[in-house]
């Protein structure tokens, strides 16, 4: 049931202009940095050898392109899980399916899985540009997996966030910038921790920050704590999403 | 309860807020029965048709269908169950093969079913010929009947149809009608509406609701048998005295209602047509027409929802003028 949801929404993604406009703006930006990082490489490999310690290929062009993969798609997610909900609730289809025998979990997972394969599909796009390296050198394979599982969980709570988000409305605009505002915030609380120079509390709010996690997988730090804050954050706001609908048939 | 009662509805309360939209419901629907349930704007039909269709839930009170109660059992529920909201909820994006098959699907039908169940909807429907046509690009009457598809294409037991004639032209309507009577054959249908003759011509039972409360609740032979004419229109070339029409036996009284016409109430166990025909040729009064004069539904919605707003407002003069005021928005 649930990937009968899924796949009514990834279907619906592609019928609109909207997920093929995306993708192409998302890999063309990204492709401009990848090249830029790659000169980059160039300008610094007769160097790197002198070096003891000395960052590779992995290091100098696969992890920035992540890094900045991420903050490109705190942008584009909230465009892509903006309608998820809202726009049912506009188009008064929403008693379709809380008509039909499926539970409420089923109806919000359904449309999380839909919209985690759309950003499965974008990811993989984006992963392909590193790997295509693979033709000339040889990749750090744990650095790039520890930065691909920090991307993909990265995404996964955006998208949860979005779902929730587009579950409080019936306008898509509305959803797609408070979901901009949540996560933007949710990136930035970071910086009180850097400028207070630690402790009184503000670690605390930097330990919130969704980047803060981001950056120790970056760097190829496995940490289960970093892990276990992403699904925390993620289960968190799918079952947020999942009460809201409930209130759906209680409220007005 | 008998065991063929399809839809049970237990002492039905909901509130939107302080705003009590509907108020101590307690109804039964058979199977095989269509019921229709009549109400003015705002009377709280469509709040009772979205908690029968489980997409609203009750502040107090039960809703059995086909014995399982739709809130300790949703699942169960509302496999029995489809429904057409007043807005048919359709994915404009899509074509009508794709979302039938989408509803077959989230609707739980067995796969190896779904294409028969598809093609047996869009037959009764009479969506064959539009099966690939997008949803967004067909009129308002086929977007109509791709809302009923979508509610019958599990052959559930119980179907509920939220007005689903409004903005049709009359064809459509009569079309629409006769799919509605087609279904009765194998489902109970509740149909909701406030075009009384939709109820007259569909429907085996009429259930008026006003201000949330049941007010009448009939079958339609009980409901003719109230509607018997007590009146006659008659026309005359050579009008004569009201005097002398009233002398006549039988006649209540007359009241000239213009155009050489006059109107002659007689009690309901009398009627004079023979006498007033006897008359008029006695005396050539020119007799050229002579109407009797049927109360229709609408006049024993409009008594009843009147009498009832009436009552209502006496009682509750000094209650809450505001709240009467609102009631009418949360249509």
């Amino acid at each position: 049931m649930i990937f009968t949801i899924a796949g009514r929404e990834l279907r619906g993604l592609f019928l609109s202009p909207l997920a093929w406009s995306i993708l192409a703006v998302v890999q063309l930006i990204l492709a401009y940095m990848f090249l830029a990082q790659i000169e980059l490489f160039m300008q610094l490999q007769p160097r790197l050898p002198t070096l003891p310690g000395a960052p590779g290929i992995t290091e100098i062009v696969a992890v920035p392109l992540l890094g900045n993969a991420a903050m490109i798609l705190l942008l584009i997610v909230p465009l892509i899980t903006m309608r998820l909900i809202s726009d049912e609730r506009r188009n008064q289809t929403l008693p379709l399916l809380f008509a039909a025998p499926i539970s409420m979990s089923a109806i919000v997972l359904g449309k999380f899985v839909g919209v985690m394969t759309f950003l499965l599909i974008m990811l993989l796009m984006i992963l392909m540009m590193p790997l295509t390296l693979l033709l000339g050198s040889s990749l750090d394979f744990g650095l790039l997996a520890a930065a691909t599982l920090g991307l993909f969980l990265l995404l996964a709570s955006f998208a949860a966030v979005g779902l929730f988000m587009s579950s409080l409305t019936a306008q898509p605009t509305i959803a797609a910038v408070s979901t901009f505002g949540v996560l933007l915030l949710l990136w930035i609380l970071d910086w009180a921790g850097n400028n207070a120079g630690g402790g009184n509390g503000s670690d605390a709010l930097a330990y919130l920050s969704i980047l803060r996690h981001y950056e120790a997988l970056l760097k190829g730090v496995f940490n289960s704590a970093d892990i276990i804050y992403y699904l925390l954050f993620i289960t968190v706001f799918l079952v947020l999403s999942i009460r809201r609908l409930d209130a759906e048939r209680t409220q007005y | 309860m008998s065991m063929d009662s399809l839809i049970t509805v237990e002492n039905l309360y909901r509130y939107y807020g302080g705003l009590c939209a509907v108020h101590d419901l307690c109804f039964e629907v058979r199977r095989g029965e269509v019921l229709g349930f009549l109400g003015p704007n705002g009377a709280g039909k469509s709040t009772t048709m979205r908690i029968i269709g489980g997409n609203l839930a009750p502040s107090a009170g039960r809703v059995l269908i086909n014995g399982i109660d739709i809130l300790d059992q949703p699942m169960l529920a509302k496999a029995e169950l489809g429904f057409l909201p007043e807005t048919p909820p359709l994915y404009r994006d899509l074509t009508v093969n794709e979302y039938l098959a989408y509803c077959a699907r989230i609707n739980r039908i067995p796969r190896a079913q779904q294409q028969a169940a598809i093609d047996s909807a869009k037959e009764r429907c009479g969506l064959t010929a539009v099966g690939r046509r997008l949803i967004a690009n067909l009129s308002k009457g086929y977007q109509q009947r791709v809302g009923i598809a979508q509610a019958i294409i599990h052959s559930p037991s119980v179907v509920l149809l939220d007005e689903p004639t409004v903005g049709l032209d009359p064809i459509q309507i009569r079309e629409i009608r006769t799919l509605i009577r087609d279904v009765a054959n194998e489902h109970s249908v509740v149909l909701s509406t406030h075009i009384l003759p939709e109820v007259q011509s569909v429907c085996d039972r009429v259930q008026i609701i006003n201000r949330g409360r049941l007010v009448l609740n009939e079958s339609i032979e009980q409901m003719r048998e109230k509607l018997q004419a007590t009146s006659l229109l008659v026309a005359l070339r050579t009008m004569p005295s009201i005097s002398e029409l009233e002398s006549i036996a039988g006649v209540a009284s007359a009241e000239l209602v213009g155009d050489g016409r006059v109107r002659i109430n007689y009690a309901a166990t009398l009627d004079p047509s023979d006498a007033i025909v006897e008359q008029a040729v006695a005396n050539g009064w020119g007799l050229y027409e002579l109407t009797p004069e049927r109360m229709t539904l609408e006049q024993v919605f409009v008594d009843i929802t009147s009498s009832d707003a009436l009552a209502h407002g006496e009682s509750g003069a000094s209650g809450k003028p505001a709240e009467q005021g609102s009631e009418g928005e949360a249509a």
